[in-house]
């Protein structure tokens, strides 16, 4: 291997890759498994020097936009999400294929089937086909640098945005990397038209054609791609498609990683209608080994299925969920797996919880205190570390959905007649898509309460900025809460009695009320403390 | 040459330092690496573990198969029977045997040593109480790597230089005795493999 190689998460080959590759602007909000490109490119001397834009945006949807508005102006965009992260930046995305580019625009939505650290594993290759652009899936490390390096030309030749498509297996491994020369950022340029952004129906027709009639060039330049390659092979009793890092967990089964059927690896889409053929009809049936959903299996096969046997997911060869490994890959070939000792029955699950000392934990306890007077049922959560209150000791809390969800669903709960209802959002959550919301319970005077656990910290990816910091009350009130109702509290046990005592009375109030529990979340501090003895200033609580 | 190692503890342990080191040799020895590691919410004490792979030829799969592994370095002495699934019948498990207790039902330890004591070829180490001799009981994951370093087909010196890599900025005192520490659990595993 050659030592001027770097060792690279997928995450941070793809950062590299676009800083390289002519990077003007990131624009990201912190999401497993995606968190680590912005990370990377924020501790990038090269990118500091370049000048980069590398700060947090408050949600997917404002990175999304400002990515565009940054394309508009001629220089080359990154936008970084995990998937669920793209259903936000969703209307934004969609528009930005009609729209089209002028700098280059790259999209990376990083998946995670068998949701690790999520609440579903839907495959972002859908939205890519939905809004007809291309994607780039890489199946190796090198890919994804390369992808990211090449993807700004890509997505200025076709004048459409380019959706990098990773899982969590490419996002979060790591493995030798090599760059290519730093191409130069883009001059400040405008679109040559003036109406090219102007999305009114007139305009966007013209464009929406536009986009229509470029789908058999971005065809033909899959066709073309050496990332979408047809490997030979002897037995040609089968036929198999893989697409991004399903290929790996192929050949891994074989010695010297040699297959004896063909395969079409598959890693730009659109998929490539002369190699798919040239591979159907070379072959007696096809396996489709695709990290996702079904997405390839259900095109080739068709709806009504009348062509030749296809093995997949849809026919229970693969299981429907979940993600892939080598082992799921070789029982789908007939292959023996010899698996090791069984996991000894005194093996314990060991979930993840709450760091002890944790804020959270008090806010939990007093308001489990607060709330035994009425029947359970009525607190509805959100995205966060505090999503572990579901769990034991605490039971604390009914719901998890989308970000933002807590405080909407408590006021259509207290709309059924559930009152009280209560919510509770962390800090980075709540200027997320929170604060909408209360905007929709001030204007009718909901009888919710909401609990906006404040860590000052975007704590479950790892402790990233929170974008509200020391503004949150302001918040509150500008949004229209009453000042009498917003009460800042310090969860420490200590203030368990007084907590307690706020809680139930701002729970019994009819109307908004909004309660900050504050204490910084205790890995940042610890962070801040380490840093700040480093430097040998004084630590203030 | 291919080793395959699963390193196994629990969220915040810091089984990556242990990663980091052999992933410096492997590099310095010009060896493919391939090494996967869980982010996110099961950082928060829940059970993590790492895939790392090497070889001299290149490598596939970022995921060992089951039953391949070569070896399993465990930080916790419950972890590293969680991916017995994983290692070939001809392969090391080398545990911790203090036991990090953050769940109600965590099992009785003399349970957990005699599943230890199970599989075939096992090094139970006191890396913690190794650690402290040493001189810091922060050090007890090079202890274990230390451990390790028999069983991993890269040599010892390459290894020690990328403890060097590793902690070279934090100063030659805590290089020395990371190195002290990387050397007594070698010698632990000498004496009782």
């Amino acid at each position: 291997m050659n030592n001027n190689k770097l060792l690279l998460l997928g995450d941070e080959a793809i950062a590299q890759g676009a800083i390289d590759g002519g990077l003007s602007g990131i624009y990201a909000y912190p999401g497993t498994p995606s968190t680590e490109i912005m990370e990377y490119v924020q501790g990038s001397r090269q990118a500091a020097e370049l000048n980069i834009h590398r700060q947090w945006s408050a949600n997917e949807k404002t990175a999304m936009e400002a990515a565009i508005g940054m394309s508009y102006a001629g220089k080359r965009a990154m936008v970084c999400f995990k998937h669920v992260g793209l259903n936000v930046a969703a209307d934004a995305f969609i528009n930005a294929s009609i729209t089209g580019v002028n700098g280059g625009l790259i999209v990376v939505s990083a998946d995670d089937p068998s949701m690790h650290s999520s609440q579903n594993e839907q495959d972002s290759r859908f939205y890519g086909k939905f809004s007809m652009i291309p994607i780039l899936e890489p199946s190796n490390q090198q890919e994804a640098y390369d992808m990211a390096y090449a993807g700004f030309e890509l997505s200025e030749r076709l004048n459409v945005p380019v959706l990098i498509r990773i899982t969590t297996r490419m996002a979060h491994s790591r493995a030798g990397v090599q760059r290519g020369e730093v191409k130069p950022q883009n001059q400040l340029r405008l679109p040559s038209d003036p109406r090219q952004y102007v999305l009114l129906p007139a305009i966007a027709r013209k464009n929406y054609k536009k986009l229509l009639g470029s789908q058999s060039a971005m065809e033909f330049i899959s066709e073309q791609s050496t990332y979408n390659q047809l490997i030979h092979g002897t037995d040609k009793s089968l036929g198999i498609i893989t697409t991004g890092i399903a290929y790996n967990y192929l050949i891994e089964n074989y010695p010297d990683h040699k297959c004896p059927y063909p395969v079409l690896k598959i890693c730009q889409y659109p998929i490539p209608r002369k190699q798919i053929t040239e591979l159907y009809n070379s072959c007696e049936k096809l396996l489709v080994l695709e990290e996702g959903y079904p997405l390839v299996e259900e095109m080739v096969k068709g709806f009504l299925n009348i062509g030749k046997t296809i093995h997949g997911r849809l026919d229970g060869t693969i299981n429907r969920d979940g993600e892939l490994n080598p082992n799921i890959v070789a029982k789908a070939l007939g292959l023996q797996v010899n698996e090791g000792q069984l996991i000894p029955e005194v093996v314990r699950n060991r979930p993840p919880s709450l760091c002890p000392g944790c804020g959270h934990i008090d806010v939990y306890t007093d308001l489990n205190e607060a709330l035994k007077e009425y029947e359970k049922g009525r607190v509805f959560s959100d995205i966060g570390c505090y999503t572990l209150g579901a769990l034991p000791p605490y039971n604390a809390i009914n719901s998890c959905v989308d970000m933002g969800a807590s405080i909407t669903m408590a006021k259509g709960a207290a709309d059924a007649g559930l009152v009280p209802s209560i919510a509770v959002i962390g800090d980075s959550t709540f200027t997320h898509s929170g604060m909408t919301g209360l905007l929709d319970a001030v204007n009718e005077n909901s009888p919710i309460t909401v609990i906006i656990s404040d860590n000052s910290t975007t704590g479950m990816t790892g402790g990233q900025p929170s974008l509200a910091t020391g503004r949150i009350v302001e918040i509150c009130k500008g949004i229209g809460v009453h000042p009498n109702h917003i009460k800042v509290v310090t969860p420490l046990k200590k203030n368990h009695e007084e907590n307690v005592r706020i809680i139930k009375e701002e729970v019994a109030y009819h109307g908004v009320s909004v309660i900050i529990p504050q204490r910084e979340c205790i890995q940042t501090f610890a962070r801040r403390k380490k840093a700040e003895k480093k430097s040998q200033k004084p630590v203030t609580d | 040459m291919k080793n395959d190692i699963i390193l196994a503890g629990v969220g915040g342990q810091g089984i990556l330092s242990i990663a980091a080191a052999i992933g410096i040799a492997a590099v310095n020895s010009k060896l493919y690496i391939k090494q996967s590691e869980i982010h996110g919410m099961s950082q928060r004490g829940g059970d993590v573990q790492s895939h790392l792979r090497i070889s001299d030829k290149p490598i596939a799969s970022d995921l060992i198969p089951a039953g391949k592994a070569d070896l399993i370095i465990s930080i916790e002495p419950m972890e590293g029977l969680r991916y017995l699934p994983f290692l070939s019948a001809t392969g090391w498990l080398v545990t911790n045997v203090n036991p990090f207790i953050n769940i109600p039902d965590y099992p009785n330890a003399d349970e957990l040593l005699n599943q230890i004591k199970n599989v075939r070829k096992h090094i139970a180490i006191d890396a913690d109480a190794i650690a402290k001799e040493a001189g810091s009981s922060r050090s007890s994951n090079i202890v274990m790597l230390g451990a390790a370093s028999p069983f991993i087909d890269i040599p010892f010196e390459k290894i020690e230089e990328g403890i060097r890599q590793l902690f070279g900025k934090k100063g030659e005192d805590v290089v020395e005795l990371n190195l002290k520490a990387f050397r007594m659990g070698r010698a632990f595993s000498e004496k009782n493999r």
